[in-house]
């Protein structure tokens, strides 16, 4: 049992990875920030819908050289 | 004890690494084992990476874990965040991995496997894995600045210029080969056109999955773009056999050249999200999956390499390109043992989720080996083919004549032996109606990488293999392609900005039209020439684009060896200074025969002359003559180009060796533009999770 335990949650940690790496969670990496670092201020910037997000992120995602030979 | 078993476990990878290499360099025998590449591969870089690379980052660089990184410091949950240094690693490693280092190891094959692969091992290790390392870490301590504006920052204004319009020209070349290598895959292949093709609709759907249908949820839709091309993959073979489908895809080289300039540019002005993006997340698992997939094949089939180490066209006959050993497999190879590209991914892109400082050997050194890896295994996929074959395919019409017969007995005059009934038999096993000159490396890849597959996987499915690595090959070109053409159209719509801000407007749609159409122009003049040349337009790109990657590569090394004497560490500034001393030899004999040969197959000016002597005199054949005004006009351009290449390189290294003399003779420099030191407040375990 506990054998079959560690091993799923090798595969919980490898799929949070592929996550990761896709940009799958960027938003809730996001709202963790929006949580973490402006929750406080009075200014702060209204947090935004997934798809307003998702629109913002990958813009930004293709401004510089992200691609190469 | 444990010291003891470490020592002796590093004894024993040093003697394994020397037994492999020698057995590589050493064969004279009909064939050898891949897996003696794998195993020199192997431990090379496990030498490299735990003791100079160590050295470099704790001793040069003096990499400070606890420092605060800009991904930390700027930190705004959107471009700059801390990451777990697995994710920067594969950010990073699918950033700076493209078709480079599969076509060149492929090209410069025809030197025989030696050369190729020791340069991409050495170069690696000592040139490539260095620059991006040291470029990464020297844009961390800069706020994630861009090699250009560090060349400016820390050189001069001429460094940051020459920077920009290097990367501005390597850019137009590249997608010019580029797209001649798709054109070479997909001409009169049907069934290769329309998996391609079907690449774009697949694209647009997964990004309007994304961008509307579930917003956000990348992994799914990626798994299910994934899937429809390998539909695609297995729908082309239909199509190949609908005699009626099968002529809407069936297209001269011409045909297939326009349609992807017309993508090209339809790709730089639709927004990102359309096209772009989505397609770049396909190609991305596509090219992953792949390079895993193929590593395994290698290791469970352990394919017999035929090619000879050397082969006779090392004294510059060679029929893929004209040049000789030195210095041209050295510009051939550029991508998997050193890359100027990479610096621009290394500073700028990546520092921005570097999490600590720490772990800069393993992105900036780690994913450098593993891409020279990928060289490695191209080289063993083009070299399992039988020599014959592999001339046969990748030798221009040009060079052996458009006839089979007379190609086959051109080959067989080397003392290479092929057969017409072998190259009919290979392409239907392809399920292609011929595989003769098709120059640029694609094919001949894809052959190796289908018999490998094949062999290791079923043999029953080849022709799809053959396919599914055409169609990995071009996914990734296009999306070069389409990201190479947005970002020059960004850098010239930047550049015009200066002179009529309104064209420095991002999102005005005339500047937009404009410069994308100027991008496209450029080079698609480079690919319609290289089409209509009869001599397959590879040898004259390639070359090109090889000596503009490693001017792109000796101003990063200028600026990092500009930095290093800087900071007062002139004694190991050689880390850098030697890849810079070796580049700059390499890429200016290059250049200088480039532009003075006499040679008609390496000088561009003997070949511009030589065929307007033709042309006057009345010898060539009507359909060549009626395109060698334009052959002769863009050798002497080309011509010009190399020379306003190599000058721009000289001005840079100029530019830095008046900065080391200022430092020496203690005038006044321009100041260092590190960020001052500030605490890590991220524990490990909290980025780590």
């Amino acid at each position: 049992m506990t054998a079959l335990a560690r091993l799923w949650k090798k595969i919980r940690h490898l799929g949070h990875r592929v996550r990761q790496l896709s940009g799958d969670d960027a938003y809730e990496v996001y709202v963790k920030h929006h949580a973490a670092f402006h929750q406080a201020s009075v200014d702060a910037p209204p947090l935004l819908s997934r798809k307003e997000f998702f629109k913002y992120w990958q813009d930004s995602q293709w401004q510089g050289v992200n691609r190469c030979c | 004890m444990q010291k003891q078993l470490k020592f002796l476990l590093w004894v024993a990878v040093l003697g394994l690494g020397l037994a492999a290499v020698s057995a590589i360099a050493l064969n004279r025998g009909e064939s050898i084992s891949a897996m003696w590449f794998i195993a020199a591969a192997a431990c090379i870089y496990a030498i490299a990476y735990r003791f100079y690379a160590a050295w470099i980052a704790a001793s040069v660089l003096t990499v400070d874990a606890t420092r605060a990184t800009p991904a930390e410091r700027l930190d705004n949950g959107r471009d700059f965040i801390p990451t777990n240094k697995w994710v920067v690693f594969g950010h990073h490693f699918a950033a700076i991995a493209g078709p480079g280092p599969l076509i060149g190891p492929t090209l410069a094959a025809q030197f025989g496997y030696l050369p190729g692969t020791l340069w991409i091992l050495v170069g690696a290790v000592l040139g490539g894995a260095v620059q991006d390392m040291v470029t990464l870490f020297f844009s961390t301590r800069r706020n994630a600045r861009s090699l250009g504006q560090m060349a400016r920052d820390e050189i001069g204004p001429i460094g940051g210029a020459a920077a920009l319009i290097g990367t501005f020209m390597i850019m137009i070349i590249l997608i010019a080969v580029l797209g001649l290598v798709v054109v070479n895959a997909m001409k009169h292949s049907p069934w290769a056109t329309s998996t391609v093709a079907a690449t774009i609709p697949i694209a647009m759907l997964v990004g309007f999955y994304m961008r509307n249908f579930r917003p956000g949820r990348v992994l799914e839709a990626s798994l299910l773009g994934v899937a429809l091309l390998l539909l695609a993959v297995v729908g082309g073979g239909w199509i190949d056999h609908q005699p009626m489908l099968r002529q809407w895809f069936d297209h001269e080289g011409l045909s297939l050249a326009w349609a992807i300039i017309a993508y090209g540019f339809a790709a730089a002005v639709v927004p990102v999200w359309l096209l772009l993006a989505p397609r770049d997340y396909l190609s991305t698992f596509v090219k992953l999956g792949t390079v895993m997939l193929l590593a395994i094949a290698i290791v469970i089939l352990q394919p017999q390499v035929h090619m000879p180490a050397l082969t006779q066209f090392t004294d510059g006959s060679g029929p893929i390109f004209g040049g000789k050993l030195f210095p041209f497999v050295f510009i051939t190879i550029a991508c998997g043992a050193i890359s100027g590209f990479h610096s621009l991914i290394a500073s700028g892109t990546t520092p921005k989720l570097l999490a600590n400082e720490g772990d800069i050997r393993m992105i900036g050194y780690g994913a450098m080996l593993l891409e020279s890896f990928v060289a490695i295994m191209a080289m063993i996929a083009a070299t399992v083919l039988e020599p014959g074959v592999f001339f046969a395919i990748n030798s221009p019409a040009g060079v052996v004549g458009s006839e089979a017969v007379d190609a086959i007995a051109k080959i067989n005059s080397w003392g290479f032996a092929v057969t017409v009934e072998q190259m009919n038999q290979l392409a239907r096993d392809m399920g292609e109606s011929s595989l003769f000159a098709r120059t640029g490396g694609a094919p001949s890849l894809a052959v190796g990488m289908a018999s490998i597959f094949g062999n290791a996987f079923g043999k029953g499915m080849l022709a799809i293999w053959y396919h599914f690595a055409i169609m990995f090959e071009a996914i990734f070109i296009l999306t070069t392609l389409d990201a190479g053409t947005r970002v020059g159209r960004f850098m010239l719509q930047d550049m015009l900005g200066n002179i009529w801000p309104k064209m420095g407007q991002t999102s005005w749609m005339p500047s937009v039209m404009l410069t994308s159409g100027l991008v496209v122009a450029g080079w698609g003049y480079f690919l319609y020439i290289g089409v209509i040349d009869p001599n397959g337009g590879v040898n004259i790109l390639w070359p090109l684009f090889g000596i503009a990657n490693q001017m792109l590569a000796a101003i990063a090394l200028c600026v990092a060896t500009g930095i290093l004497v800087k900071s007062g560490k002139f004694k190991v500034a050689w880390i850098t200074g030697l890849p810079l001393v070796w580049l700059l030899t390499v890429t200016t004999s290059a250049a200088w025969q480039k532009i003075f040969s006499d040679d008609i197959r390496v000088g561009f000016f003997a070949a511009a002359n030589d065929l307007a002597d033709k042309l006057a005199a009345g010898v060539l054949p009507l359909e060549k003559a009626a395109v060698a005004p334009k052959l002769i006009f863009n050798q002497q351009l080309d011509a010009y180009l190399t020379v306003f290449l190599v000058v721009l390189l000289w001005v840079v290294v100029l530019d830095m060796l008046y900065v080391l003399y200022r430092y020496f003779s203690k005038q006044p420099l321009m100041p260092l533009t590190e960020v001052p030191y500030q605490p890590t407040r991220l524990l490990d375990n909290w980025v780590r999770d």
